[in-house]
């Protein structure tokens, strides 16, 4: 098991570095001068010069890229161009918004998902399940963004029961609760037809393993079965899924974020798109990265406590 | 349609029906399901709207009229006009030839990377498939929103760069794809039987390999098309996707987010073909899928 969990944690650090790797090559495919492209068009030559000197950028590449490594292994993830703050400590500032608002679409997402995807299985071949699974496929094509604008429209614009922008006041926990309703709704709506179409399959498969076929030989009611003995086995099946995919949610939350100008990793990426704030895109760019292989990490883990067989396949 | 049929009829049938008789039976397949059959019908109209946009379109969708600004729907605009005047349903009926446009070029491009990739790292040295399976997991491991990110920031918005960022996206599965059928297909009789006819490698991976690993690949990217569809309307909506006067579905939805406590219409109007395309074109690619291919489902236990 350690051991196991130690050859995925290498696999993640060597998959980590690929990505280090490829983008501070990016960054050295930039066509044009790279100093203009961080600092923007309108900086000084003195401003480029003092740029150039700071980044290491007329040593040798290969000297630049163990040094971009070095600092990278120390946590340094360089400076904002514009405020000259530390990347690392602006992104720690977000990322609790960003995990609350995953934490909040996933936590309802993961819910109805299941409750469809029993409802499914209990109706199984009857209209009851057809109809949850095109609403589910249709939940799981609909583009997030245009869910959030929608939502957006109805509840914030028309009926203006909820607000339409920012994250709640600080210390204003009920505040906070309202803000994060129409954002999680438009995060977490494509999760309830993933979840529920995972969970429908995982029952189907239980509901045909012999011990279900005994438990009905006992006359154990049909609804207990679905709801007790098949769900737990589905649960297990479908956890090592969830947890990859909440490394998805916390990306799917760009879009909200956008849409719904609450503060987060997207909406900072985002920002610092739109003014060509170099450092800070790799920044969130490497963070995301990694809580994404984190908890792929954690998934194979979570599998592997579960299911004694994956330890030894790989 | 034909071709796909084709690869996964099997190499032992001795009479088979033609091309044509083949894609009618799928079809038929796909269309006994109701989802299939909703499916095709939104895909037909999307494809037929692409196809003749701009006969469709009864105004230049470029076209400014600053003196009929945010109009209502209306006989003469049928969903009224935007910020700038230009009458909205031209604009949607042309963004649609733009988002098949997109999205059929850079899968095409992708299948066509993705495919001798996967067949080098199927087929070559085991050393170069280690390294290759590494790349690819590092790319995939880059969330493909923030991979796009950082791929505008570099080379600035524009359709080639929307096009770049699905490529980056599609390979790698796509070529793990193609990989995973070329190393069970290499140990089958056929193809040893070629190895010990002395068969020159480009041989064997052309003539024989190709043809049967192309079949799945291909409903793959048809599977592919409503998140690339979805992809070039994000970037877009975001103002890093096709250029602002270049009518697209994403495009709308930004002008009309501006414009969003003004009128809503905008944006309704730039959402709801976006909803149809990518709902549409999941239904029949699950359907087509089933009908063809049914080990490739995810959700099945092999």
């Amino acid at each position: 098991m350690t051991l196991f969990l130690l050859r995925r944690t290498a696999l993640a650090a060597v998959i980590l570095l690929i990505v280090a790797i490829l983008l501070f090559s990016m960054m050295h495919m930039i066509p044009g001068d790279p100093t203009v492209v961080a600092l923007g068009p309108r900086s000084t030559p003195e401003m480029r010069e003092a740029f150039r000197e700071m980044m290491g950028l007329d040593r040798p590449v290969l000297e630049q890229l163990s040094m971009f490594l070095g600092r990278l292994a120390q946590g340094d993830l360089g400076q904002d161009v514009w405020s000259r703050r530390p990347v690392l400590t602006m992104i720690l500032e977000v990322l609790p918004y960003t995990v609350t608002l995953a934490l909040a679409s996933f936590v309802w997402a993961v819910a109805l998902g299941v409750l469809l995807g029993c409802v499914a299985v209990v109706h199984h071949g009857k209209w009851g399940d057809w109809l949850i699974g095109l609403v589910s496929i249709a939940f799981v094509a609909v583009p997030s963004f245009v869910v959030a604008l929608y939502s957006l429209l109805v509840f914030a614009v028309w009926l203006n029961w909820l607000p339409a922008i920012g994250a709640g006041a600080p210390g204003d926990i009920a505040a906070q609760a309202r803000a994060l309703i129409l954002p999680s709704f438009a995060v977490g709506l494509g999760w309830v037809g993933y979840v529920s179409r995972l969970v429908r399959a995982a029952m189907i498969e239980a509901m045909g393993e012999d011990y279900v076929r005994t438990l009905r030989a006992y006359g154990v009611a049909e609804t207990r079965i679905v709801y007790r003995y098949a769900l737990k086995q589905a649960l297990l099946a479908i956890l090592s899924v969830i947890a990859i995919g909440f490394g998805g949610l916390l990306t799917g939350s760009v879009f909200a974020e956008i849409v719904f100008t609450r503060p987060g990793l997207g909406k900072m990426t985002y920002d610092a798109v739109m003014s060509r704030n170099y450092p800070l895109v790799m920044g969130t760019v490497l963070v995301t990265s990694g809580l994404y292989v984190t908890c792929m990490i954690l998934a194979d883990a979570v599998t592997a406590w579960l299911d004694p067989r994956v330890r030894s396949a790989l | 349609m034909a071709a796909v049929t084709a690869t996964t009829a099997g190499e032992t049938t001795i009479r088979e029906p033609g091309p044509l008789q083949r894609a009618g039976i799928t079809l038929a397949h796909v269309l006994s399901h109701p989802l299939g059959a909703i499916g095709f019908v939104l895909v037909v109209l999307i494809v037929a709207t692409a196809l003749f946009a701009p006969w469709i379109a009864p105004y230049s969708p470029t076209a400014i009229s600053v003196k009929e600004r945010l109009a209502d729907p209306s006989l003469s605009h049928l969903l009224g006009t935007d910020q700038l005047g230009r009458d909205l349903f031209s604009r949607v009926i042309v963004g649609t030839r733009t988002a098949m446009t997109v999205a059929l070029t850079a899968l095409s491009v992708s299948i066509a990377i993705a495919l001798p990739l996967g067949l080098i790292a199927g087929y070559g040295p085991r050393w170069l498939d280690a390294i290759m399976i590494l790349v690819f997991d590092s790319v995939s491991s880059l969330p493909m929103i923030m991979l796009g990110l950082a791929v505008v920031v570099l080379l600035g918005p524009g359709v080639s760069t929307v096009i770049l960022v699905i490529v980056l996206y599609s390979v790698p599965s796509y070529a793990r794809l193609v990989r995973t059928q070329t190393l069970s297909l290499k140990t089958r009789d056929f193809i040893k039987a070629e190895q010990v006819m002395n068969a020159g490698t480009p041989r064997i991976l052309f003539r024989h390999l190709l043809p049967n690993v192309i079949g799945p690949l291909v409903i793959l990217a048809c599977l592919d098309i409503s998140t690339v569809i979805t992809l070039e309307a994000g970037l877009s909506f975001l103002g890093l996707g096709v250029k602002p006067q270049i009518p697209s579905w994403g495009n709308i939805l930004s002008d009309g987010f501006a414009v969003i406590r003004n009128s809503a219409v905008p944006v309704i109007a730039g959402g709801a073909p976006l909803i149809l395309a990518t709902v549409g074109f999941t239904f029949f690619g699950e359907a087509l899928r089933d009908a063809l291919d049914p080990k490739l489902n995810p959700e099945r236990k092999p």
